[in-house]
């Protein structure tokens, strides 16, 4: 009896090794295949570049919230800080809130897309240096001071923009959420090269180093001379930056600042990020997995409404696949730490 | 003391130990031991740390069964299933980290699961508080029923405790370590409770490391060295005297393990220097213990060791020298020159490294590689200016460390946590050497770590100490420090009481110079 199961074991850790690291990428695959024999038009390159497009606006702040997580922490209030920075960037872009309503294709008055990308990026990456310092200085915990950005910026986010959207860029901005590289949408590779440059970062870097570090255990992070509280305000500035990010191609995309825009946002943020087997207790996650986590999510959305499930019936299938996941996750561990 | 008014106890006992082993996966961490507490007296449980105390306390109050062996209690066999089945027999057990819930009050901690009721069946309030004052008054505690615990001092907390376990109608009254972290006063207010406890006729057993405690107060001692009885000692006349207790605690010629090192010649200059060093009290801690004014001298090339019981104040010391703890007073020098760390940072861009006691939560990155856990503390010697890792000299110089410190391994991937503690420690060691510190603390550098590596642990300091390295050992294990320091200095209370070459060092002056409050010029 002991022999078998110590056979198994032995046999078995390799699996599960593999399974660990690839796990989420085999579910992904696998749910493709069922998709595509469901309805074989679900393989069709629009269809996937239309998944593309979908995933890539909560894909951009899943990269930032992949460096959070690592470090143990959690931000809730992206959604909230995305409509804010899109709001920014409207402003920006049209110079006023004034024109709310128009149309207008020229632009003139504005300041051009530049400046609205560098503003939404900026207000971004400061609001979360803010959220970072009220976690590291104030002692405030992470789950706490995001919930209360939540509230925060939605309520800048209406004071700004009155309640209402701001519509009508012009055509050099749009091109960043509609345009199109040869057969690929924009955003897309936005969020290809963005999760590229976070791997390099995570993987190859000092900096990602202390990133793994910090969230594996600050004490001894500390002990080994490591300035803490500095790295952890960093990855709510990227957090935030990624926030902004995704607000300027949301709204590239839409044409439209909306005030009521990232509802929600967060949660299927942190379900890729954990769906990607990054452990919410730190230190142990990749940008991988985060990428495949996101892709999982709008595979399975797609595929869902591509077969006319309804929207609540996604929600109930989504929510169980992120316990499942995890769950699978833990299960896979105990056998592998054995 | 008011003991001699007692006549010798002729009574039989109470609790009786026979022949009781415990085995943990393969480790004999107790073996034959044999021990009576009768009625009305205080018996004495010592032993050096890893002796046995800790899994013989575990055994009677419930929480593990012996491998072997019998335990009568009260002429009736005694096999306790858990904590609650010991409790109802009336052995209470009093650990050295309270037990007490902070945010409930002092009445109801004492009541807890077994609130009186009113005639409603809800709680009656009134009379909780009304007992619970004849209650806390029997320890001489002058309390309102209704202060939270969180209000009141570790002592008065320990004082409730006992409180607590005299209502539940206590016979035999286990006390692990209680005066760790009590002053002078509320040591001899508790004694005095003690000694009153044991008039009512309570037997009490009390563990401690403290051997003047022990001698002042109790009626016989137990002594385990190895996880074996080393014998008992019987109060006849007087207290039992101290030289007689260390005799039986250390009994052993110092073990083939702990080689001394050869001589080495240590002329080195005085790398750093410590003078009049006192830490801040805590606030929230208002009983840790602080530094009282320390003065040090460490030299380039010696290895100095600290012996200091928990509580003495060494690791608070090693703390404050590494910028880990803030400082209220005193100076430090590194190379003649004073500085200032106000961060583990500092310290560390000074030259100093610190190996912490508690390896798990303070050295380790338990789920990361050897890899990171080795070069996290010099990222900076391995990576580049646009700050890329150059992993492949990263990986050259772990391989290098694997082999010169003989680390056994799997792969540089390889998580830490898989590693056996003393290759953890050789990985610890190694991402201090990396940086080339010029002072090296350690602290606690072979807990956890198996016999075998523990040797190899001492050969690697006494190698670093001869690379020039200033190596501050802490231990509580004295054949380490005397197998491996220089000099040898003792803390107690947070000062620095004696100081003595290690080779005049035996473990029976260590003890008594550990035992002082003060250090006397006389000592040398």
């Amino acid at each position: 009896m002991t022999s078998t199961t110590e056979q198994a074991q032995r046999g078995g850790i390799n699996v599960a090794r593999l399974l660990m690291s690839f796990g989420p990428l085999m579910f992904l695959a696998v749910l493709i295949v069922v998709f595509t024999v469901l309805k074989p038009s679900f393989i069709d390159p629009i269809n996937l570049f239309n998944i593309l497009r979908q995933i890539s606006i909560t894909g951009l702040i899943a990269l930032g919230m992949t460096f959070v997580i690592l470090t143990a922490g959690i931000d809730l209030s992206v959604g909230s800080l995305l409509a804010f920075c899109g709001m920014v960037a409207a402003v920006v872009a049209k110079g006023g809130t004034a024109n709310t309503l128009s149309l207008s294709t020229t632009g003139t008055q504005g300041y051009g897309w530049f400046a609205a990308l560098l503003a939404a990026v900026v207000v971004g990456a400061v609001a979360g240096g803010v959220q970072g310092f009220a976690i590291t200085r104030l002692k405030v915990p992470p789950f706490v001071v995001t919930l209360g950005g939540l509230t925060v910026f939605r309520g800048l986010t209406l004071t700004i923009s009155n309640g209402g959207p701001i519509s009508g860029f012009d055509a050099s901005m749009r091109w960043f959420g509609t345009g199109l590289i040869g057969p690929v949408p924009v955003p897309a590779i936005i969020f290809a090269i963005a999760a590229i440059l976070c791997h390099i970062v995570l993987r190859y870097t000092r900096y990602g180093r202390v990133v793994y570090a910090v969230g594996g255990n600050a004490e001894a992070a500390r002990l080994s001379g490591l300035r803490v509280d500095r790295i952890l305000i960093s990855v709510y500035v990227i957090v935030g930056f990624f926030a902004g990010l995704a607000a300027f191609v949301l709204s590239a995309r839409l044409n439209s600042s909306e005030a009521v825009a990232g509802i929600g946002y967060e949660l299927t943020v942190i379900s890729a990020v954990v769906i990607g087997g990054t452990s919410l207790f730190g230190g142990i996650g990749s940008v991988g997995g985060t990428v495949v986590g996101a892709a999982l999510i709008g595979v399975l959305q797609n595929g869902l409404q591509f077969n006319n499930v309804s929207s609540y019936t996604q929600s109930i299938v989504i929510g169980l696949i992120l316990i499942l996941a995890v769950a699978f996750d833990r299960w896979l561990k105990s056998r592998v730490r054995r | 003391m008011p003991a001699e008014a007692l006549e010798p106890s002729p009574s039989p006992a109470l609790l009786a130990v026979e022949g009781v082993t415990k085995h943990f996966a393969g480790v004999t961490a107790l073996s034959d031991v044999s021990l009576e507490v009768r009625p009305g007296e205080i018996l004495g449980l010592l032993g050096e740390n890893g002796a046995g105390k800790s899994t013989l306390l575990n055994i009677l109050s419930g929480v593990m069964p012996p491998s072997s062996g019998r335990i009568v209690f009260d002429g009736v066999e005694f096999n306790p299933h858990n904590p609650q089945d010991a409790k109802r027999l009336g052995i209470v057990t009093i650990y050295q980290e309270l037990s007490l819930i902070p945010t409930l009050t002092v009445a109801e901690n004492i009541f807890i699961g077994r609130a009186p009721l009113g005639p409603l069946g809800l709680v009656s309030w009134r009379k909780m508080e009304e007992d619970s004052r004849g209650i806390i008054a029997r320890v001489g505690l002058d309390l309102y029923p209704a202060t939270p615990v969180s209000a009141l001092s570790v002592a008065e907390q320990q004082l409730v405790e006992i409180a607590r376990a005299l209502s539940l109608k206590s016979r035999l009254i286990i006390m692990d370590e209680p005066t760790s972290a009590l002053t002078e006063t509320e040591v001899q207010r508790l004694m005095s409770i003690m000694d009153r406890l044991r008039r009512d006729g309570v037997a009490i057993m009390f563990v401690t490391h403290r051997l003047e405690e022990a001698s002042a107060i109790c009626d016989r001692m137990t002594v385990l060295r190895d996880g074996r009885l080393a014998g008992h000692l019987d109060r006849e006349g007087g207290p039992i005297k101290l030289p007689k207790i260390i005799e039986k605690m250390v009994g052993r010629a110092a073990s083939e393990l702990y080689a001394r090192p050869t001589q080495r010649d240590v002329a080195g200059d005085v790398r750093l220097s410590v003078r009049g060093l006192r830490t801040m009290r805590d606030p929230q801690a208002p009983h840790a213990i602080v530094l009282e004014g320390v003065n040090l001298d460490l030299k380039a090339g010696e290895i100095l060791g600290v012996a200091g019981l928990v509580g003495s104040g060494r690791t608070e010391l090693a703390r404050a020298i590494f910028g880990a703890d803030r400082i209220a007073a005193g100076t430090i020098m590194l190379d003649g020159k004073p500085i200032a760390p106000a961060s583990p940072a500092d310290a560390i861009a000074l030259g100093i490294g610190l190996v912490p006691e508690d390896r798990k939560h303070q050295a380790i990155f338990a789920a990361l590689g050897i890899l990171t856990n080795f070069s996290i503390a010099s990222l900076g010697r391995y990576s580049n200016a646009a700050g890329f890792m150059a992993e492949r000299r990263e990986r050259e110089a772990l391989a290098s460390y694997r082999k010169t410190l003989s680390i056994r391994m799997a792969s540089p991937e390889q998580a830490i946590e898989g590693l056996s503690g003393g290759n953890q420690q050789k990985v610890i060691l190694a991402r201090w050497l990396a940086r080339d510190p010029k002072v090296l603390i350690v602290d606690e550098p072979t807990r956890g770590v198996d016999v075998g590596a523990k040797a190899e642990v001492h050969q690697i300091l006494v190698h670093l100490a001869a690379r020039g390295i200033a190596i501050m050992m802490i231990s509580s294990e004295l054949p380490e420090v005397l197998a491996v320091s220089d000099r040898i200095v003792t803390m107690r209370r947070g000062r620095i009481t004696g100081e003595m070459p290690g080779i005049e060092a035996t473990e029976e002056k260590l003890m008594e110079l550990m035992a002082l409050d003060q250090k006397q010029e006389a000592t040398q």
